[in-house]
């Protein structure tokens, strides 16, 4: 046996330390980073997160340190003779390590029950801004209630005013989560969940479903544009004009087509086309990206899309509508018309 | 009138002889149990391990196809049902068989043929499972498969119903094995065992079984109500039919919650002989472990609803389990303080068994730390079903759970098989382990920072995450070179000649102070406990443990095939649901109540075994 | 140490002596951790049931489908059995084998008797509008008294077993250990009814 040997651990355990140290410099802050909070939520849940993580880090530290000091220290040796002490317990010690633990609960509940009131009660008042969010397999809706105006997947809130979201699901859970605004809420059949957010600067952030809801689950993404209160007003104004305009040939070809293959299921509005199954495709052409952030709403993207959708989202509902390379070409041009 | 005429008979005849792989199969020994746990839960290991490294393989690239969103989904559900049901459990559950009853100076179990029983469930049932893989698709909803993505609606496939009757059939033994051992550690303990002074394992496994009995029952009507929806087209998760998506979400995790304690516990005990052992000094604070165990496991059915903080139940509900939830911080952090007191002032040896039990401190720790950060409900709804959730479940479900099975294997295995492992492999397969495992979670606490999904199949670039899941990639496979040095060392120790050491590493406990490999009997004459950690004391003292009977005749239980046989029904029974076979469902139910029947008037009093000396003649 | 010792082994060679004989019995305890078990298994389905049982949909609601004076002679029938089963078990006690089987032939019937009346139910219920289709309440409610009819039936098949094996071998100090675990389960059974009864049934006909 080869018990007699140092211990390792003063070796391995620097090395997690230098690893988090390399993965958090060298990685930087992505698109969609609970660590770059841009609305009061987002901040307070970080604040949360840096005052138990150093609380917690301490007590990591200190258990830590005596752990690799008794492992250094009192490692075996070959002139061990006796026993070491015999010891059973002390119970002054086993208090203490009762209580210090119960204060530093007493103190995390204090900010937990803070925040729990303050970010989860819907917020009222003046400038306060509702949106119904719907989840679908596997995209967004967003309803602006009393206004009429109906998007998807791209969600437009004024900057520096509270928005209280209403949830609601049209089919299995899904859960809204917009990091850089604030943790996330799921939406589930049967129930109407709230939840408040606040953007405090102009931008486009990132949102993704975070609820397991299906094959298409990671491709359930929307994006939110923050813009001034100005900004956001014009655009709810601009979302209920009819503003279908089908001017080139290609773009009238296919507005034939759209009627033809689409109509059913999607709406645009200020044209006839009502349907519901599908995503509300007002203004699209505006839209960062489509098919809930799976393409860049360009060209090719649509075309990629109209080719054949579940090749390009596992699980969607919108089948491959056997179209021609003419038909998809119409097609673009008609939806890229839609502002 | 028959009045009471016969006394008991006992059974003169020689218990049935079988051979081969029979003899396994049949096998009512406690040890032959534990062992064919441990076996059946390396094997599913093997699975669910592969499954991790084809989701590993799949996340190694923003926009990657190696495999399909379809498959991906059922890879990581299998993952998850196949290391905490058909890994973490049983390998736990084949310990405590394998040891408890040794630590306790038990001949067996209270009910040998039904721990056969349990065992078959476990193992029929978890090939009943894995078969779904071939039948159409396996389970795809995720281990927690909620409601209404796991509805017959929209996963109108069989796999959510593998899940469903599998877990039936698995459960059933599990909850069989918790009355089995709670009747034995309450009623079998040598004379003087009072429960203060049973080893801290045998402690674990007592808690352990409670929280099964109360856990369990809450997933099997959760099950049963699944199935009734999906085979029968009941409505009790039908929203528009008045059901409700929630009732899952409780019910599951009011089991949910106390599983995690059902799989750490153990770990916690294993940890508590291994440090003590290997430091040559008594477990510190005997009474608060013991009393912290029993803490957690009441706590833990009061925390459920920590797993739903982002379902919009109000701030009330989420402060009240936020702060039951970081109260459990306080029992776990008593364990951790008592095991470094234990080690303080020690002589600390470092076999492998002791690396992977110190390993657990950090790691564990590391677990509870963001174990509390997501306790913090407003935080959480930052950190919940985001890969941070994935770090902080794997810190202390490999770094705990595992660490301390490994740490368990590489201690029992000279009392289990009656041979050492190699130190030389066990260093190696410790540190790659050790290495892999960090680097494959550590950064996914970033991911999850980072805003990454858990369950997402993939992920586009530009988000920040292409690097650390490299990095978990290449740790898995870190993890992976670990394991199959641990398999190398156990075949090329079991091709060795057993060493047959008795007591290789100083033992504290019972089981050490019998020959190897262990009679069949285990205890020729059941000791008499006069203190705790007995073994130890008696030979400091330079004596023999004192007998608590002279030497007679040892009652064994029969051998028996029947337990196999009904678990056998019982799956038959499953497939017949699942696949609509409503009369090969309703002849095997049939069948098993049957037998169900027959064990309730069966009349075998096994057998004895006759000392070579007269009866009494060797007492002391 | 000494003195506390040696009254502990004298007591242990007492015990000791028994046990040469058949291992210490576990059954009883057995039986009751079992039935702990059973207890959250029931509270979990009558848990399920209170919260959907207003999820009616379009199907009749509890009150206007129970039928209360049937089912108060359903429950008296069955809380009749537990009587039964103890002067079985009492009769079993006083060595009276014929009497301990007239007692469980009586507690099966009045078993049997129960399943008819549940079965009944069933059908009106049925013919009624309420199946385990028709809403969560139909699913929960027929779920969870379906799941308490099914315990009722394997108590019976348990009991005729018994009184098949008394008849054919007698009785012996383990077999009426066999009567007495299953006195056990059967109380549970009833127990569990009265709390049906009055959670499903006295209050949903109330509310």
């Amino acid at each position: 046996m080869r018990w007699h040997r140092r211990p390792d651990f003063k070796v391995s355990l620097p090395l997690v330390v230098t690893l988090a140290a390399i993965l958090l410099g060298g990685c930087g802050l992505g698109k969609q980073s609970t660590l770059s909070p841009a609305g009061p939520v987002a901040q307070a849940q970080l604040s949360m997160l840096y005052e138990s993580l150093a609380i917690m880090t301490v007590i990591f530290l200190v258990v830590l340190g005596v752990f690799v000091y008794s492992l250094i220290r009192f490692r075996a040796r070959k002139t061990d003779q006796a026993l070491p002490k015999q010891v059973h317990g002390s119970t002054a010690l086993e208090i203490a390590w009762t209580i210090v633990p119960i204060i530093i609960i007493v103190v995390l509940s204090i900010t937990t029950v803070h925040y729990a009131f303050a970010l989860g009660t819907p917020q009222t008042g003046k400038g306060t801004v509702q949106v119904q969010v719907i989840g679908h397999q596997y995209w967004w809706e967003f309803r602006y209630p009393g206004t009429g105006v109906v998007t998807a997947n791209q969600l437009h809130i004024p900057v520096g005013e509270k928005v209280n979201f209403s949830l609601q699901s049209a089919d299995v859970i899904h859960s809204f989560w917009v990091p850089e605004l604030g943790g996330k809420t799921d939406l589930i059949p049967g129930r109407t969940n709230n939840l408040w957010l606040e953007a405090s600067r102009p931008g486009l952030y990132y949102g993704q479903c975070a609820q397991l809801c299906g094959a298409g689950h990671a491709y359930m993404k929307f994006t939110v544009l923050a813009q001034s209160p100005a900004d956001f007003q014009k655009w709810l104004r601009h979302m209920r004009h009819d503003t279908v305009s089908a001017t080139t040939p290609a773009e009238k070809a296919g507005l034939a087509l759209f009627k033809q293959n689409c109509a059913t299921c999607h709406t645009i509005q200020g044209t006839p086309f009502h349907g519901t199954v599908g995503p509300n495709l007002t203004a699209l052409a505006e839209r960062p990206t489509i098919a809930a952030g799976t393409l860049p709403n360009t060209a090719e993207g649509l075309a990629a899309w109209l080719r054949n959708p579940p090749a390009v989202k596992p699980g969607a509902r919108m089948p491959d509508l056997g179209l021609s390379q003419g038909q998809i070409q119409s097609l673009v041009a008609f939806l890229q018309a839609l502002k | 009138m028959a009045a009471i005429t016969e006394r008991v008979t006992l059974a003169h005849r020689q218990a049935p002889s079988y051979r081969g792989i029979w003899a396994w199969i049949a096998s009512v020994d406690h040890k032959k149990i534990g062992i064919m746990y441990i076996y059946a839960a390396l094997f599913f290991m093997a699975f669910g391990g592969a499954e991790a490294l084809l989701v590993r393989i799949q996340l190694w690239q923003p926009n990657n196809h190696v495999v399909s969103a379809e498959t991906f989904n059922q890879l990581f559900t299998m993952h998850g049902v196949t290391m905490i049901f058909l890994v973490a459990m049983p390998i736990l559950i084949g310990y405590i068989n394998a040891i408890v009853p040794l630590q306790i100076g038990a001949r067996d179990v209270a009910f040998p043929r039904m721990n056969s029983l349990s065992l078959w469930l476990f193992v029929l049932g978890g090939l009943f499972m894995y078969t779904s893989w071939f039948m159409g698709g396996a389970p795809d909803a995720g281990w927690f498969n909620y409601v209404p993505l796991s509805g017959g609606h929209f996963s109108p496939g069989a796999g959510v119903d593998f899940y469903d009757i599998g877990l039936q059939i698995t459960g059933i033994g599990t909850l069989m094995t918790a009355i089995n051992f709670l009747v034995t550690i309450l009623n079998m303990r040598a004379p003087g065992m009072r429960l203060l002074r049973m080893p801290m394992f045998t402690w674990s496994a007592l808690i352990t079984m409670l929280l099964i009995l109360f856990a369990f029952p809450p997933i099997t009507v959760n099950l049963i109500l699944q199935m009734m929806d999906r085979l029968f087209h009941a409505n009790f998760f039908n929203i528009p039919l008045g059901g409700n998506a929630l009732l899952w979400q409780n019910l599951f995790w009011i089991f949910g919650h106390p599983e995690v304690y059902i799989v750490i516990l153990p770990a916690f005990g294993i940890i508590s002989e291994i440090i003590p052992t290997f430091s040559r000094k008594p477990l510190f604070g005997y009474e608060s472990m013991a009393l912290a165990l029993s803490v957690i496991a009441f706590l833990s059915f009061m925390v459920w609803t920590h797993h739903m903080f982002a379902d919009g139940l109000g701030p009330i509900v989420n402060t009240i389990f936020a702060i039951t939830s970081m109260l459990i911080a306080v029992p776990t952090g008593i364990k951790i303080f008592n095991w470094l007191a234990t080690l303080w002032g020690g002589q600390i040896r470092f076999t492998t068994a002791n690396l992977y039990a110190l390993s657990f401190i950090p790691l564990f720790v590391i677990g509870g730390i963001s174990g509390v950060m997501l306790a913090m409900a407003p935080a959480d709804l930052q950190y919940n079903d985001s890969y941070f959730v994935v770090a902080h479940f794997h810190y202390v479900l490999f770094g705990g759970t595992l660490m301390a099975a490994l740490a368990g294997l590489y201690f029992w295995f000279p009392r289990i098989w009656g041979r050492l492992l190699s130190e030389r492999l066990g260093r190696w397969n410790f540190w790659l382990v050790f290495v892999g495992f960090n680097v494959t979670f550590f950064p996914m606490h970033i991911l999850g920072l980072e805003g990454m999904p858990r369950r997402i199949s993939t992920y586009a670039p530009g988000y920040g995450w292409t690097t650390p899941n490299q990095i978990a990639t290449i740790g898995a496979f870190i993890l992976l070179a670990g394991m199959l040095v641990l398999l190398y060392n156990l075949i090329s120790t079991f091709l060795r000649k057993p060493d047959l050491e008795q007591d290789p590493w100083d033992g504290r406990s019972l089981e050490w102070s019998i020959p190897s490999p262990t009679p069949e009997y285990n205890f020729a004459q059941v000791p008499l406990i006069e203190d705790r950690d007995a073994y130890w004391v008696a030979k400091r003292q330079g004596k023999e443990l004192p007998k608590a009977e002279p030497l007679g005749p040892i009652h064994m239980p029969s051998p028996s095939l029947s337990p196999f046989f009904l678990a056998l029904t019982i799956v038959i029974a499953g497939y017949g649901a699942l696949l609509h076979v409503d009369w090969l469902a309703l002849i095997a139910l049939l069948a098993a109540f049957w037998q169900i029947g027959l064990q309730l008037v069966h009349e075998d009093h096994g057998y004895h075994v006759h000392p070579d000396v007269p009866a009494g003649g060797a007492a002391e | 140490m000494s003195a506390h010792s040696e009254t502990t082994r004298i007591a242990i060679a007492h015990e000791t002596s028994q046990e040469l004989g058949l291992p210490k019995d576990h059954r009883i305890l057995g039986i009751w951790i079992f039935l702990a078990g059973e207890c959250a298994f029931f509270a979990s389905l009558i848990g399920s049931y209170l919260g959907l049982h207003l999820g009616v949909a379009h199907g009749p609601t509890g009150a206007q489908i129970f039928d209360l004076p049937l089912t108060t002679v359903a429950t008296l029938i069955l809380l009749t059995s537990s009587l039964t089963v103890v002067l079985g078990v009492a009769a079993m006690q006083r060595r009276d084998v014929r009497g301990m089987q007239l007692w469980l032939w009586l507690t099966a019937l009045l078993g049997l008797f129960f399943l008819e009346f549940q079965g009944y139910e069933f059908y009106t219920f049925y013919h009624g509008g309420l199946t385990l289709q028709t809403s969560a309440f139909g699913s929960a409610f027929f779920t969870l008294t379906g799941f308490h009819g099914l315990h009722v039936a394997f108590g019976v098949f348990w009991i005729l077993l018994l009184l098949f094996q008394s008849m054919k071998h007698g009785i012996n100090e383990d077999r009426t250990t066999k009567v007495f675990v299953m006195s056990l389960y059967w109380h549970f059974v009833d127990v569990v009814w009265v709390v049906i009864f009055t959670l499903v049934y006295l209050a949903g006909k109330v509310g």
